[in-house]
């Protein structure tokens, strides 16, 4: 390892110290320092040892003893470790990492609507139920779809409250049925949503074009068959062509067609599943309508069905009065049940509105066309280096294979790491599972063609490297400030927290 | 459109690259019956300013200046300004799940530290990543002590948070799996003991209380956890009022924590985002839901963190996964990071301490108006209270709410058999002049002729 004395007398360059490995907040911590103090006390100061007797806290948790300053500093270059999309590209397939607008943070901050308590008396509340009643409204228009609920957090949220939807139905005619038809391209929410709602999974064989084998479903689905569970378009990128057809298969047999709505960037303003025969579906806010993601969540996940489904919405829903106030109405005898307390990521909500507002008809429809202009750039741009499996039309996304690059031993996930050198976040590394070493490349809207080209450029510099010196891409990154990491030690012996080295007993 | 940066020129330049005559080209897979040719019935593209206009209109539509004694599961405690500056840093706010190590340190060390703090706060041995919130975070942890234990039925407590209890039964009925709840002591206000000793048979998965309860009562967490513990079944312990614990003494008995992480720094929202989280001792880790980042070290030896144990998650596990949880709430767990940095050792133990002089003087002022009385004495409380009265909350609230006052929720809504009972919460941003001025709206009863 060469030290800053050594790099120093050699080129002049040296680590500055904001670069190093920041140490844990807990071991920056002394006693005494503090960040905060609380407004004058204006009334009568307690004994809390005397007050909860036996329920006092003898002994604080080692939180750390930080100022001000030192916080702002620890997170700041915390931060400065993270890529983002406001640093660059970040075309992670199925996420959809598109812009996230600074005014809709602006707005979801707004007095009134961030300081608001979700039991104040909807009468005191009547702001964000138009709000939410709007969303509501135009995520029905974007979907065909008849009714919606909102409460669920995030995507797989919403899958489980959809499929609980489905359940509910079929138990309501008398027989709740045993399985889940999941095609293998499916992400892997899908089938752990099956499994906790009490189905048992069924595994659909994708064809050769990687969509959905219409006569091996039709010899699969029988009277036991719940629902199938279809992305639209395809975690490779295609839509269904024949979703109509699949859906009247399953209508036939009394079973139900949901869509995940990962890939609702596809089809915005320009196709609508209600139109296409799908029965209930969830969409990602934070995927489709640029709330952020935040290093993880918050999501959110509404679900939106047919008027069939309806009743068994989760409690509670909104409700216009006759005077055009709107409440929430608890009367729900058919519901599945609430899925999350009081009425989920509002926050989400407000940020989403806010998107679709600053896009209007047009602008949505803007978008998913470039979305999808910018996948087939891609698609054009790389194949004749990237082995394309599925030569299927590209909507929204593109999956390569590294079929060629692993003849030289380079996988998939070697050329992600290595694209990180030239800038980029990579793809989403060996998904789905039906392509073998997969680059899945979602680009989404929000690059520009400048970017577009610096992203092929990579792409195929790295297409040469892996040609000419294999173990540079097998080996990256090397311009990270931490190489690879061992993941292997990491579960094997885990380390989950940092830890006080002595700690005094009772707590 | 102002957030798509393409020209018409880059578009058809890129279009003839594809070698497609028209973008409708690219949507000729779709059949032509199922395309929509019209546009989205949805409102027209807004200029910048006019959603800004909206969003106020709408904030102003609701009670704005309001003093309130609302909490029940969501509590209004003060957010240092430095949590909003850092986390609308783009680094953070735009960045996605750490999957990619050597690019995502800050996001994975943040919650590193998160897991930390939580698991120090709670006196429990590791913390997940985050849940969604505390209603769903229970419903997965008694799936989880369902998973360790080989049990299916679960033994909860009436004086869990309502709304936990409903997802909790959402979760459990589509797979058949038994619920049992148990009352509380119409004295203390805690759970009903001897019932609790009844309900729980070798049969039971997990006892899951909540503590403070919903009732703002602390529960006896050693009593409980020798009781369950004996059955051979796992406690859970709810926490919904995170903030207690800087003064309110960890359930270090129990098995598992499941907490709701709001009060730590996160906005009201009108109820979300929020940040759950699980808890646990350290042998059940296997069985927990959600993500977990853990420590390691890179090729050149220097300490770094990733995602690990993902064997127990859908993308790899798919049906067999412990759930089928995905996105979380991480910018709310770094919220919530932020704000324990900032308070501290010691600050969160004085916070702890305002909200306990708060509540008491509200109880006490509120409590000796004629016509009212204190409900549940016979144990410790934190921030919340219930208030009995003799005239129904439906008459005195109109009176609060003339004086800008939003008072305590009524309990009958969930509990009929506590009529004109209502749960006050006083956390340190209520002051001393917002509770006298209740008092007064409260104390002035019509006159009866």
């Amino acid at each position: 390892m060469a030290t800053n004395e050594t790099i120093a007398t050699t080129t002049g360059k040296v680590r500055p110290h904001q670069t190093q490995n920041e140490a844990l907040l807990f071991e920056k911590s002394s006693p005494g320092k503090r960040a905060y103090k609380l407004a004058a006390l204006d009334v009568p100061a307690v004994d809390a040892a005397s007050l909860l007797g036996e329920a006092h806290r003898k002994l604080p948790g080692e939180l750390p003893e930080l100022s001000e300053i030192e916080i702002i500093r620890h997170f700041t270059r915390l931060s400065t470790w993270n890529y983002a999309i406001d640093l660059g590209m970040y075309p992670l397939g199925s996420c959809t990492m598109k812009y996230n607008p600074r005014v809709n943070e602006w707005v979801a901050r707004i007095d009134g609507l961030a300081d608001a308590h979700p039991y104040r008396p909807d009468s005191l509340a009547q702001g964000i139920l138009e709000i939410i009643d709007n969303l509501q409204r135009c995520l029905l228009e974007i979907t065909g779809m008849d009714a919606i609920t909102l409460q669920p957090a995030a995507g797989a949220h919403g899958e489980f409250t959809g499929i609980l939807l489905v359940r509910a139905w079929h138990e309501s005619r008398g027989n709740s049925r045993k399985k889940i038809i999941i095609p293998d391209s499916a992400h892997g929410t899908n089938p752990a949503t099956a499994a906790i709602c009490g189905y048992t999974v069924e595994n659909l064989k994708s064809n050769s074009e990687g969509g959905i084998d219409l006569e091996a479903l039709t010899r699969q689905v029988d009277e036991e068959t719940a629902a199938l569970m279809i992305t639209n378009p395809s975690t490779i990128g295609v839509f269904e062509s024949q979703i109509a057809r699949i859906a009247d298969v399953l209508h036939a047999k009394g079973a139900l067609l949901y869509m995940d709505g990962a890939n609702m960037n596809a089809l915005v303003g320009k196709a609508r599943p209600g139109d296409f025969g799908v029965d209930v579906m969830h969409l990602n806010l934070h995927k489709t309508f640029s709330t952020p993601h935040g290093g993880g969540g918050p999501g959110s996940g509404p679900v939106a069905c047919k008027a069939f489904l309806e009743p068994f919405l989760p409690t509670p829903v909104l409700q216009q009065n006759e005077g055009g106030t709107r409440h929430w109405s608890y009367d729900r005898p058919k519901s599945v049940g609430r899925v999350r307390a009081f009425y989920g990521n509002v926050g989400m909500f407000i940020r989403a509105l806010a998107y679709i507002l600053a896009n209007g008809p047009d602008g949505l429809r803007q978008t998913t066309e470039d979305a999808v202009l910018n996948a087939n750039y891609i698609r054009a741009k790389l194949e004749d280096l990237y082995e394309l499996p599925y030569k299927t039309a590209s909507m929204h996304e593109v999956v390569f294979s590294d079929k060629r690059q692993a003849a030289k031993g380079v996988k998939t996930g070697d050329i992600a790491k290595r694209l990180i050198d030239y800038g980029f976040h990579p793809y989403t590394v060996s998904f789905p599972m039906i392509v073998s070493g997969a680059l899945m490349i979602e680009p989404t809207e929000s690059e520009s063609l400048e970017e577009l080209d610096l992203f092929i450029e990579a792409m195929r510099a790295i297409a040469k490297e892996v040609e000419e010196t294999p173990e540079l891409v097998k080996t990256a990154p090397h311009s990270t400030r931490v190489s690879r990491l061992d993941e292997v030690q990491a579960a094997r012996k885990p380390i989950l927290r940092w830890a006080p080295a002595a700690r005094p007993k009772a707590p | 459109m102002r957030y798509l940066p393409k020209s018409s020129a880059e578009r058809e330049k890129m279009l003839a690259e594809i070698g497609a005559a028209s973008i409708d080209d690219l949507f000729s897979v779709i059949p032509a019956d199922e395309r929509l040719t019209r546009d989205l019935d949805v409102p027209r593209q807004h200029a910048e300013s006019e959603i800004i206009d909206y969003f106020r209109a709408a904030g102003r539509k609701n009670a704005t200046n309001y003093a309130s004694f609302l909490g029940a599961g969501c509590y209004r405690h003060y957010r240092p300004v430095i949590i909003d500056s850092l986390v609308q840093r783009g680094e953070f706010l735009t960045s996605y799940t750490p999957y990619q190590a050597e690019i995502t340190q800050g996001t994975l060390q943040a919650i590193f530290e998160f897991q930390t703090m939580i698991a120090e706060l709670t006196g429990m041995d590791v913390a997940n990543a985050s849940m969604y919130d505390g209603s769903t975070g229970a419903a997965e942890a008694a799936r989880m002590a369902m998973r360790i234990t080989g049990r299916e039925q679960t033994v909860v407590a009436a004086t869990v948070h309502p709304e936990y209890r409903e997802v909790m039964a959402t979760y459990a009925k589509h797979q058949a799996l038994p619920i049992t709840t148990v009352g509380y002591d119409s004295e203390t206000g805690r759970i009903d003991l001897a019932a609790l000793g009844d309900a729980v048979t070798e049969e039971t998965a997990a006892v899951l209380v909540q503590s403070p309860n919903f009732f703002g009562v602390i529960e006896d967490i050693p009593a409980i956890a020798e009781m369950v513990h004996a059955k051979g079944a796992l406690l859970i312990v709810s926490i919904a009022e995170a903030v207690s614990l800087g003064v309110v003494r960890p359930p270090v008995e129990t098995d598992i924590v499941s907490m709701e992480a709001q009060s730590f720094g996160v906005a009201l929202s009108y109820g979300g985002p929020f940040c759950g989280v699980i808890a646990a001792k350290e042998r059940y880790v296997r069985q927990m839901p959600g993500r977990l980042v853990g420590q390691t070290v890179d090729s050149s030896g220097y300490r770094g963190f990733v995602l690990t144990m993902a064997t127990r998650e859908q993308h790899i596990r798919r049906e067999k996964a412990t759930s089928n949880i995905c996105t979380n709430q991480a910018l709310v767990a770094l919220m919530a990071t932020i704000f324990l940095s900032v308070y501290g050792k010691e600050g969160i133990r004085e916070l702890a301490e305002h909200n306990l002089a708060k509540a008491s003087y509200a109880a006490q002022a509120l409590s000796s108006q004629p016509g009212a009385q204190l409900r549940f004495t016979g144990a410790p409380r934190f921030n919340e209270f219930v208030l009995q009265t003799e005239e129904s909350p439906r008459e005195w609230s109109q009176r609060l709410m003339e004086a800008k006052i939003i008072g305590g929720i009524d309990l009958g809504r969930w509990y009929p058999e506590l009529q004109n009972c209502t749960l006050w919460c006083a956390t340190e941003i209520v002051t001393r002049a917002n509770i006298d001025a209740a008092v007064n709206a409260l104390a002035a009863r019509p006159v009866e002729v």
